[in-house]
């Protein structure tokens, strides 16, 4: 059985299913992180103290700079495969799957180097709601590694059989990567500047 | 949502600017905490610039600037239940059932 709608959009909608369901996946994280977000506020507005400096600005700047770049090249990874250039097509997505894993390597330091010092989530308030922050973010970073590397590996094949359904695909995972980029944009400065 | 190869050919110019100044932003952020404005003021800037950032991934990386209205409703209802989320908390503090009312 063919499933209708993963290419033509869907005459009601004028949307492929597949293009509103990451939507309204993506609107539900919103509540997932929002909901995070907002226990962290009010964690921090009834706290007597709240500790500052805490977390390495250097580090959580040169992530941010990391999740940029995969951000650009992942839009950059639909382009191509738009313009029928599939070899960089799946070359960016590999590219952004690398800086993704830099991202990982980065935070498994930056974890490391407080586990060592004894600031492990039970230290403080601060390092419970930053840990789950963090830890629920770097979780959807891997998920988004998976998924990246399914499309570059044994997926690439639907590219030869509908280049148009691969496209979207493609464009799916990276408006998925975009929201987990968008994410931590908020993240760097609530963490470690405020 | 561009389909057209020219124009999606055309867009990368605008994902690498894009991406060039989001970078741009993040440095904007770490310079000005730096400074060490006074709290209030800080988080202003921080977020201000977060959100400027945020826009930018969503209108652009993201083809929110021209999208179909189905995505547009779905958002706007996002928002409403996000915001509403965010002052849940406040329910906390002004629940007032049980008490003596004093005039």
């Amino acid at each position: 059985m063919e499933i209708p709608y993963t290419v033509e959009p869907r005459p009601d909608t004028g949307l492929a299913n597949g293009k509103l369901g990451i939507w309204l996946f993506l609107a539900s994280e919103v509540m997932l992180f929002g909901a995070l977000f907002s226990t962290y506020i009010l964690l921090r507005v009834g706290a007597v103290e709240w500790p500052h400096g805490e977390l390495s600005v250097t580090l959580g700047a040169i992530n941010t700079v990391i999740l940029i770049c995969s951000s650009v090249t992942m839009v950059v990874a639909w382009a191509k495969l738009k313009m029928n250039d599939f070899a960089k097509g799946r070359l960016y997505v590999l590219v952004t799957v690398a800086l993704a894993a830099v991202f990982l390597v980065n935070k498994y330091f930056e974890y490391a180097e407080h586990f060592s010092k004894g600031e492990t989530p039970s230290h403080s308030t601060f390092f419970a709601i930053y840990y789950t922050l963090t830890g629920l973010h770097g979780l959807h970073i891997i998920g988004g590694i998976v998924v990246m590397l399914y499309l570059a590996g044994p997926g690439a094949g639907l590219w030869k059989r509908n280049p148009e359904q691969f496209a979207n695909r493609v464009e799916y995972t990276g408006l998925y990567w975009h929201f987990v980029d968008l994410v931590w944009i908020f993240l760097f400065p609530v963490l470690y500047l405020l | 949502m561009h389909s057209d190869p020219e124009a999606v050919k055309k867009s990368i110019r605008t994902y690498g600017t894009v991406g060039g100044l989001l970078l741009l932003c993040t440095a904007i952020t770490v310079a000005a905490n730096q400074v060490h404005l006074a709290v209030p003021a800080a988080i202003a800037v921080a977020l201000i610039i977060a959100a400027t950032k945020g826009s930018m991934v969503a209108a652009i990386f993201m083809h929110l600037n021209h999208e179909q209205r189905w995505i547009y409703g779905a958002l706007l209802l996002t928002v409403v239940f996000f915001v509403v989320l965010l002052f849940l908390p406040l329910a906390t503090v002004s629940d007032t059932i049980g008490t003596a009312i004093h005039h």
